[in-house]
């Protein structure tokens, strides 16, 4: 791997002096700047807007109640009533899956946002003190040594199924990752000079931690958070259409789909409008995590 | 080499110790009384008192757990709830087609990760490589289950080519068992082999910079025998551990291929048991399956010595 320096020698004097002003501005600036270079990264993060405000809006959006139920209609094909068609109770495939959405993206950012808070701790305490590294990241370990879905399976399987379980179960699958990354950039930054002279001048450990260190250690941790939150949905999906995750009446991309397999000999449209949205939204995650990891970390861009 | 393997067969039991502890809670997060959730609305008092007294309920928590994971690592997890018999019995029964299925994946992940990792890095930054690596992004953002509906409808309600679901073991007719293997396997293999083929390419390009490659081509040999001699034997040392560590991943999968293929494997026999309430038999799946998991890390980890020598660890 090529380490990229900030100013290379066959630069011509121009080209080095867009690089110091680079250079110069704020981090946060630069890498933003960067990702409107990447237009797949762009086009990501529109898309993702865009499902947000759908979620969102869903009431106002929808066509249809997506709980209403009308034995008239079942198992229409797409149409003009009905751009989706609809189910075999004759709800429609459209309005269910714009309100799919609010379950998927509220499910994804709730587990992202727990398992970030939680992991962050456990990997700064865990990085900063040497006595409780062992025990934390043997629990890590521990949790890291089942198969993710299978774990939330379990976990699933004993609290049975509620949207609220749905967060707890993969919350804990999801923390472990973060705390390792968490931990890593700690030890590396707790060697740094500016965390030896803040504590050469007196400064508590957790100040030490919240203001030097962990926001050095926040762009790893932004980029890891885009994955977890693609998976996180991905793991949703996979629960609700194994039938251990969100209520199955509850109009959720994954519901939809465990209804739709049922009846693809029927009624295609009951399991392809669901999980393309399912798809659509995994891979503006993907393709915007790996946006944010090339702007955050340059080197990493060579690749 | 003895020494590490020694160590690192140490390090294992803390982390058993914990998933043991992790598996063990399960049924103990349970929200209420295990024993009356088992049974059902409909249980009496009199047969309640009597699961809790067969599961050990009564006793401290510490002693049950003692109890429980000292027959666990004998293998024994105790009677499935509704099939009635041994959990390492029904986990046995079932065993064949969740096995066969995570090797076929194995198989289908290797034949199209590693080409494509090799045709992105040799073609870089060409229309190729792109199509490649977003195809790449894309495998990972499909969930396999939905990959699988999509294949069912094309091949199996359209084409009519491959049965939509089902399994014939191996031994009653092979052919039909290629057949109806060969979609959940493929499902399953393509969900990982977007992330082989992403390092398969990295990992080329890194070599492909090294000197003895320069070197190679340099003496004039033919670029074909440069790649294939030279470069793809050291480029696929690091996707061999990406290999071991996905199985996890494959083993876990299976139970969601198996699900939408009604393939009568471990993991369907798990999912079934979610809604039966079937907890010794979950907690066995999920036990052995872990003990899987980290056995085969610890094997790609020691065969990673073997195959590359420059790796020695020491202290």
């Amino acid at each position: 791997m090529v380490v990229e320096t900030p100013i290379d020698s066959t630069q011509s004097i121009e080209e080095m002096g867009q690089t110091i002003s680079a250079l110069d501005r704020r981090p946060e600036r630069r890498w933003l700047t960067s990702l409107k270079g990447n237009r797949f990264a762009l086009a990501a993060a529109i898309v993702i807007v865009i499902l947000v405000v759908m979620a969102v809006l869903a009431p106002w959006i929808a066509p249809k109640d997506p709980k209403f139920i009308d034995p008239s209609l079942r198992l229409l094909s797409p149409g003009a009533g009905h751009r989706f068609g609809t189910d075999e109770f004759g709800r429609d495939v459209l309005s269910r899956v714009i309100y799919g959405a609010r379950v998927s993206l509220l499910i994804g950012a709730g587990v992202t946002l727990f398992s970030a808070i939680i992991g962050a701790v456990l990997g700064l305490v865990s990085g900063y003190y040497a006595r409780f590294d062992t025990p934390i990241m043997r629990l890590m370990d521990g949790m890291m040594a089942f198969p993710s879905i299978l774990l939330a399976i379990a976990i699933m399987a004993s609290l049975g199924p509620s949207t609220r379980n749905v967060f707890i179960a993969l919350t804990v699958v999801y923390v472990p990752t973060i705390a390792r990354l968490v931990r890593g950039s700690t030890l590396v930054l707790k060697q740094q000079p500016f965390v030896e002279s803040a504590r050469s001048i007196g400064m508590r450990d957790h100040s030490i931690l919240a203001k030097y260190v962990f926001p050095n250690a926040l762009s790893p941790l932004i980029v890891q958070c885009t994955f977890v939150l693609a998976f996180a949905i991905i793991s949703e999906a996979s629960l609700s259409f194994l039938g251990a995750g969100v209520p199955p009446d509850e109009p959720s991309w994954g519901n939809m789909l465990r209804d739709g397999q049922k009846l693809i000999q029927r009624a295609w449209w009951m399991a392809i409008f669901p999980g393309i949205f399912l798809v659509i939204t995994v891979l503006a995650f993907n393709i915007l995590g790996d946006g944010l990891r090339d702007a955050l970390d340059p080197r990493a861009r060579e690749r | 080499m003895g020494a590490y393997i020694l160590r690192r067969l140490i390090m294992l039991i803390p982390v058993m110790l914990i998933v043991g502890i992790v598996v063990f809670m399960l049924v103990h997060i349970t929200p209420g009384d295990p024993a009356a959730v088992m049974l059902g609305d409909r249980a009496t008092g009199e047969q309640i008192d009597q699961l809790r007294q067969a599961m050990g309920l009564d006793e401290p928590l510490p002693v049950q757990f003692v109890d429980w994971f000292s027959h666990a690592l004998r293998l024994d997890f105790g009677d499935s709830f509704f099939l009635d018999m041994p959990v390492t019995q029904a986990l046995r029964e079932r065993a064949q087609p969740t096995l066969l299925l995570t090797s076929y994946a194995l198989f289908f992940e290797i034949i199209i990760g590693v080409p494509a990792g090799v045709i992105a890095a040799i073609k870089r930054n060409s229309i190729l490589d792109r199509a490649l690596m977003v195809l790449s992004i894309a495998g990972a953002a499909i969930p396999t289950f939905f990959l699988g509906i999509v294949l069912i409808l094309i091949f199996a309600v359209r084409l009519k080519w491959v049965p939509s679901g089902g399994y014939v073991p191996i031994q009653e007719d092979p052919a039909a068992h290629f057949k109806s293997m060969i979609l959940p396997a493929f499902t399953l293999g393509f969900s990982a082999a977007g992330l082989l083929a992403r390092l398969v390419r990295s990992s080329m390009l890194d070599v492909m910079r090294d000197d003895y490659i320069r070197t190679a081509m340099a003496k004039g040999l033919k670029f074909r025998k440069v790649i294939t001699g030279h470069a793809l034997r050291n480029a696929l040392i690091p996707a061999v551990t990406v290999v071991g560590y996905s199985l996890g991943a494959l083993l876990g999968g299976a139970v969601v291929t198996e699900t939408v293929f009604t393939i009568p494997g471990m993991g369907r026999l798990v999912v079934q048991s979610i809604a039966r309430r079937d907890y010794p038999l979950i907690q066995g799946a999920v036990m052995l399956t872990a003990a899987i998991y980290v056995l085969v890390n610890l094997l790609v980890d020691i065969l990673y010595v073997y195959i590359d020598p420059r790796i020695r660890y020491g202290s």
